[in-house]
This record gives structure tokens, sequence and C-alpha cells, in this order.
């Protein structure tokens, strides 16, 4: 008994736990200061959640196609941030001549939906080439050389975009119906951010819905159980795996095209960062696990939004909001210490691996 | 007896650095010099080289100051002492990195005489000395921030100066534009990390509080951060009548536009400064950068003299547009006191090759002294501020940026 007491207690878990309860000090002390510091007033409060719930959905909508590769061939397709940005990047022309012709005040709906369609296009087309190209040829080889592949494939596409449109970045032009804020159940939000949030919560649904209920769906949960078995069960496994690449594409090129209304500056190097968050947010949720990738998605925003007034203001720290990459990547370390399946991650990591 | 090869080797690769002086004290034909001498053949180019951000969402800023660069070497002919002069250069990327990397990559070429950079401050922190190092000496035409010539700077930066003015003066005349003009008493203010943007809204936080004013806030974002509005929903809780972001074009792009849509803001005047007084800053911020102010060297007539004039008719001749940034002046002047200092020092063989000593043109180019150029009167201290340094405050009244024509559209309004 004794001893296995003592087995169970080594002085790494222990080092662990003192440095969760360390953590958890720091944060409850951060957020006692600014609470009591009482600075801000519940309606601005409101602001930073919203803020961070728009920025967070972008994430999530990028978080869906590292989740969804990841889960049916267990590699990090690294390029997908720059799937991100041609989407967005081509979207840019067709906005700028909208713009220019008048057409996007005019018919505001319908021009954006072109939009928002040339930008889905072109992702899922440069996904799928990129599948075909880079990544079907190395299927059978180590895990370690497709993600090379997949990092090679990123400079290319980052490197085409500059030598075709140049190295300076290109703004989308305003449409006029976007312009303002709404205000919902008394809270006054911006329109695009609405847009935001409403768009990528119909495409997640409809993502889930179309993963859990359709056919195809099924066989792409098949293939990502085991392939070999769903391949004996008569599934084809290459239209699985494309149709992950195409949905996972075609969700970033929709995140570019609402980064895009919401930022409007495009460049050939945008897709690094919210490629580098939205990994991060898929970890966060457990990489592999769909609802996973969005709550990790919307939670790393909110952090971000939230975190430097709630935690670090209140440390005394001064001009917290630089320090809001540390804080989404400090999470990231976190929970790969304390839970490395992630906040959803089924306990089968080990299994697939 | 056998020494085992393996032993040489690593004697060689640890003893090695020693063997080798850092800045070998040399006498090349008739020139000696305790760092080093450059020969040029007869009728060979004299190299100079410029190091700035001619890529990516600054490149404006490097494009124009590498064509007040090539203006003054066209001016002279393209020639010095009977060498053609060959302009070679680096990228930049307006970050320590890419100022590292191009430095790095200069210091290998032991042809150049000297160089022009870098265009941000955060590039010649660790750029200027890896030139030094390798005894080139530079002239900044654009880096403001005031460490780079501060009295402890350290001897690493011996080989640097600038034309651009120090930010001490900018953020003096952008606080009290702001105190004096728009009579605002409260100011927040933002910067990017970078050492120009940090010492920049310091120097105006520091002028602003002496004035009398309050500052609500002092706050930071990262160079590529995109959403701000969190940001400036925190700076909106102190309630500021101005903020003053002198960052950078993408960065205050983002600010620009969202600090319209952050409730509280809207009324809130906005200032920026030179690093994005750009047409591609138009671009970046849309219709919201309309109204906005920007701190920015002065290039009014009223300022520069006719001098200026003709060299914008030579501008738009060569390159059929406006500037694109506020420091193609310095630049030109920049290239005009590499040139005359060279003179001053270089040295002919019978032959006609020329030899050029490395430490005697530095202290050439720290003796200059009321040296006549597009900018003012420039006179050199010991620490390389160089600049006669003359502050204006611009606004937008137009976001076109085929509308650019700093003086007009952004109207000078301040002094």
């Amino acid at each position: 008994m004794q001893r296995s007491l003592m087995r169970r207690f080594s002085v790494v878990d222990l080092y662990l736990w003192a440095f969760r309860i360390v953590v958890l000090m720091v944060v409850v002390w951060g957020m006692i200061g600014t609470i009591m510091a009482r600075r801000y007033p519940g309606d601005v409060w409101i602001d930073f959640v919203v803020f961070g719930m728009s920025q967070g959905s972008i994430y999530a909508l990028i978080a869906l196609g590292y989740t969804m590769v990841y889960g049916i061939l267990r590699m990090i397709n690294f390029a997908h941030g720059e799937v991100f940005m041609s989407g967005a990047y081509t979207g840019y022309f067709v906005a700028a001549a909208f713009g220019r012709s008048g057409y996007l005040d005019r018919n505001p709906v319908v021009s954006l939906l072109v939009v928002l369609a040339v930008a889905m296009i072109t992702s899922t087309a440069i996904a799928l080439l990129l599948e075909r190209v880079a990544y079907r040829p190395l299927r059978r080889s180590p895990r370690l050389v497709p993600l090379i592949a997949a990092i090679g494939a990123s400079f290319f596409l980052q490197y085409t975009f500059r030598g075709f449109f140049g190295s300076g970045f290109q703004a989308y032009p305003e449409a006029q119906m976007l312009k303002g804020t709404w205000v919902i159940a008394g809270i006054g939000i911006l329109r695009t951010q609405a847009v935001v949030l409403v768009a990528s919560v119909l495409m997640m649904l409809g993502l889930y819905a179309f993963v859990m209920r359709t056919k195809t769906g099924t066989a792409m949960r098949a293939v990502s159980e085991d392939r070999e078995a769903a391949a004996l069960m008569g599934i084809d496994v290459d239209r699985a795996i494309v149709i992950a690449f195409a949905v996972g594409a075609s969700m970033a090129g929709a995140a570019g095209f609402l980064y895009a209304i919401v930022f409007k500056q495009v460049h050939f190097f945008m897709g690094f960062v919210p490629g580098i968050k939205a990994f991060t947010a898929a970890v966060l949720g457990g990489i592999g696990n769909i609802p996973g990738a969005m709550l990790g998605g919307l939670f790393l925003g909110l952090f971000e939004s939230v975190g430097p007034i709630l935690f670090l203001e209140g440390l005394g720290i001064v001009a917290p909001y630089q320090l809001k990459d540390v804080i989404a990547f400090t999470m990231l370390v976190m929970v790969l210490i304390f839970r490395p399946s992630g906040i959803m991650g089924e306990r089968l990591v080990a299994k697939k691996a | 007896m056998r020494i085992p090869i393996a032993l040489v080797v690593a004697l060689i690769i640890a003893g090695g650095p020693y063997f080798v002086p850092a800045a070998p004290a040399a006498t090349v034909g008739p020139v000696t010099d305790p760092v080093g001498v450059v020969k040029i053949a007869k009728g060979a180019p004299l190299t100079i080289a410029y190091w700035m951000v001619v890529a990516g969402p600054d490149a404006s800023l490097g494009t124009d100051t590498k064509r007040g660069v090539e203006i003054a070497i066209d001016d002279r002919g393209g020639k010095l002492l009977g060498h053609p002069i060959k302009l070679i250069g680096e990228d930049t990327g307006c970050n320590a990195e890419g100022g590292q990397t191009a430095a790095t990559k200069l210091a290998a070429n032991k042809a150049i005489v000297a160089a022009i950079g870098s265009n941000c401050s955060s590039e010649a922190v660790p750029g200027a000395p890896i030139l030094w190092k390798a005894g080139i000496v530079t002239v900044s035409p654009s880096n403001t921030a005031p460490k780079l010539t501060a009295a402890d700077r350290g001897p690493t930066y011996d080989g640097y100066l600038r034309t651009a003015h120090n930010d001490k003066v900018q953020g003096r005349v952008a606080a009290e534009f702001a105190w004096k003009v728009l009579k605002v008493k409260k100011a927040a203010t933002i910067h990017d990390g970078s050492p120009y943007a940090e010492g920049l809204q310091g120097v105006f936080a520091e002028v602003f509080k002496k004035l009398g004013g309050t500052i609500t806030a002092q706050e930071a974002i990262g160079p590529t951060d995109t959403d701000m509005r969190p940001m400036l929903t925190k700076i909106a809780a102190g309630k500021p009548e101005l903020i003053y972001y002198p960052i950078f074009i993408a960065a205050g792009g983002f600010i620009t536009r969202q600090a319209k849509e952050v409730s509280g803001l809207p009324q809130a005047k906005l200032m920026g400064a030179d690093g994005m007084f750009s047409p591609d800053f138009m671009k970046a911020a849309g219709e919201s950068a309309v109204g906005m102010y920007h701190s920015s060297p002065d290039l009014s007539p009223e300022a520069l003299g006719p001098a200026y004039k003709t060299f914008l008719d030579k501008h738009q001749k060569k390159y059929g547009e406006k500037p694109l940034a506020p420091f193609h002046p310095h630049a030109y002047d920049a290239a005009k006191m590499i040139f005359a200092a060279v003179e001053k020092v270089a040295k002919k063989d019978a032959a006609g090759n020329t030899y050029i000593g490395r430490k005697a043109l530095r202290d050439a180019l720290f003796a200059t002294k009321n040296f006549k150029g597009l900018t003012g009167t420039l006179t050199c201290d010991k620490y390389g501020d160089c600049a006669d340094p003359k502050i204006a405050v611009y606004q937008t009244l137009s976001a076109d940026p085929a509308k650019w024509d700093p003086g007009k559209n952004p109207k000078k309004v301040y002094p």
C-alpha cells in the first residue's frame, strides 16, 4: 500500500501539481485584481466577448481543415494557412472588380456571395491539387515525409502568390451594407462581425450534419477509425481522403472571405499567423475531433480578446495586448502538459498513433 | 610520431579565430588605415550599398529612399572620382531579423565603400554593428529612434550616422501640436514594440505630460496583429481625445479602420507619424484615414527651398509619380554626404587606382559640417546625428492613393 502510493507520487507529479497551483493562483490573482479595479463596465465586457467570438469563429473554420485531415490521414497539413490565404487573395480580385464597377453597392448580397464562392472554390482547388501532387505519392512513406512536404508546399504557395501579385498588400473594398452596427437584444454588434458569427455557425452546423448524417460522412469516419478495415468493407479510401481535403479547404476559403471582410488587408504572408493559431485551436480542442476544433477556435479567440485584460492587467502588467500571443501559446502548452489529447479529444490517440 | 588528423583539425578550428584579427590595420598602395582600405582598380566601379525595405507592406518607405539615392547618383552623372558608381542592395523587411540578414550579406562584400540605410530603426539596431565590424560606415536616411544616436550607444555603433531627424524632435512637435492646436487634454499612445515606435510614443507622452496633458494609456500591439478591437476597447475606457500611434503601415491601417468601429472612440482624433506617411497607408486604412493627422518631415517649399522643387521635377520625370514616403531628400543628402567624404579621403596612385581608408572615410563623415543638402544645413555630432530637423503635421483630406500629394493632400496644418 505504502509502496504503491510512493510510486504514484513521483517527483514529476509533484512538480506538475505545484505548477498547476501556481498557474491557477496567478490567474485568480489577476482576475481579482482586474475585477476589483472596476475599470470596465458590463457592456465593455460584452464587446470584448463579441470581438473574441468573431475572431475565434474564423480560427475555428480554419482549424476544421487541420483536424479533418489529421483525423483521416494522421498528418498535419501545414500548407492549410496558405490555402486560407489563396482563397482570401483570389476573392480580392473579384471584390475589387465589383467595387470598381459599383456593383458591390447596388447588389451587395449577390456580389458578396459570389466573392465567397470564388474564395471557397479557389481554396478547394488548391487543396485538391496539393493532395494529388504533394501528399498522395507520399502516403505510404514515414509520417515525417508528408509533413516536410506540407511545409514545402506552404512556402511554394506563399512565394507563388508573391511572385504573381507582389509583396505588398491589397485592400478589399468596403461594402456600404456591412458598415456600422446592428443592435441585437440590446447589444450593439458590428455588422461585419454579425455576418462572420452567423455564417461560421451555419457552416459549422452544416459540416457537422454532413459528417454525422450522410453516407459520405460515415465513410470518412470509418476511414479515420481504421483505414484498412474501411477499405475491406468496400469504402473508397482515396475518395474519402479527397473529400476531407475538399471540405476542410472550402471552410478555409470561407474563413478567408470572412477574414477579408472584417480586416480588409490581404497579402501573400497573411496565412501564416492565422494558420498557426488555428492549428493551436485544433490541438486545444483535441486534434482529429471536429466539435473540438470548433470549440478550440472559439475558446482561443475569446482568450485572446479577454485574456490580456482579465489575467494580465490585474497583475499590473502594462500594455497587456502585446502579450496576446503569449496567452494563446501558453494555453497550448498548458493543454499539452495537462491534457495532451485536448479539451474534447477522445482518449484514443495512443491507439491510433 | 603520428599526430591524429582529428586533433589537428580541432586545433585549427579552436585556434583559427585567434590568428585572424577582426579589423586588420592595412597598408594598401599609398593609404594606411587602422580599419581597412578599399582598392578600386582604374575604371572599376565604386560600390555603394543600400539596405532598405523594398518589399512587403512597408516597401514604399525603402523604394522612396532608394530613389533618393538614385537621383543623387544621376546628379553626378553616375560617376565618382572617375569610377562609375554601382548601387547594390538588400531588402531589410522592417524588422530586426531582416536588418541582421541584410547587414551580414553586405558585410561579406569587401568592395562596398559605404552603405545607406536602414529604413526602420529595428533593422539598424542589430545591423549597424555588423556593418561597422566589417569596416563599412552606414548613413541612415530614415532611422529616427533616439537610442541609435544616444550618448550611451557604445563603440559598436561608431560607424553609424543618420540624416533623418531624431524622434526627440518629432515627438515634441507632435505633442505641441496636440496640446496647442488641437487643444486636447487627454491622449493615449500605441506602439508595436519596435525601437522606433516605442521611442517616439515615449517622447510624445513625456512632452504631452509636461505641457499639462494626461496620458490615459500607453498600449502596445504586435506588428503582425490584425484584431485591434479589444485593445482599442481597453483604450476607450480611458476616454482619450487623441490617439497617437507612430507605427507602420499594416498595423496602422488596422487600427485606423477599427478605431471607428469601437464604441467610445469614433470621436477621438487619430494621429500617426512618418512611418506610415505614404499612399500605401491610404490603401490600408481606406476612408477611415480621412481627417487623420500625421507628424512627418516638413517637405514644403518654405522649409526646403527651391532645390527641392528641382528634385521633385527629376523624380516625376524618372519615376512618373509623386514620392511615396517622406525620406527621399534625406536619402539624397546621405548619398551626397558620402560622395563628398569619399572625395575628401580617396587617394590615387600613378596607375589611376583609387584607395579609400575605411576609418578615414568614417571620420570624414562624422566631421561633416555646414553641409548644404536638400533637407537643410547638415552638421554631424559625435554620435552621428546629422539632421537639420524640420517637422510638420499633416491632415489627410482624401484617402485616394491617386490623389497623394504631400503638402496639399495630406495638407500641411502645422507649423
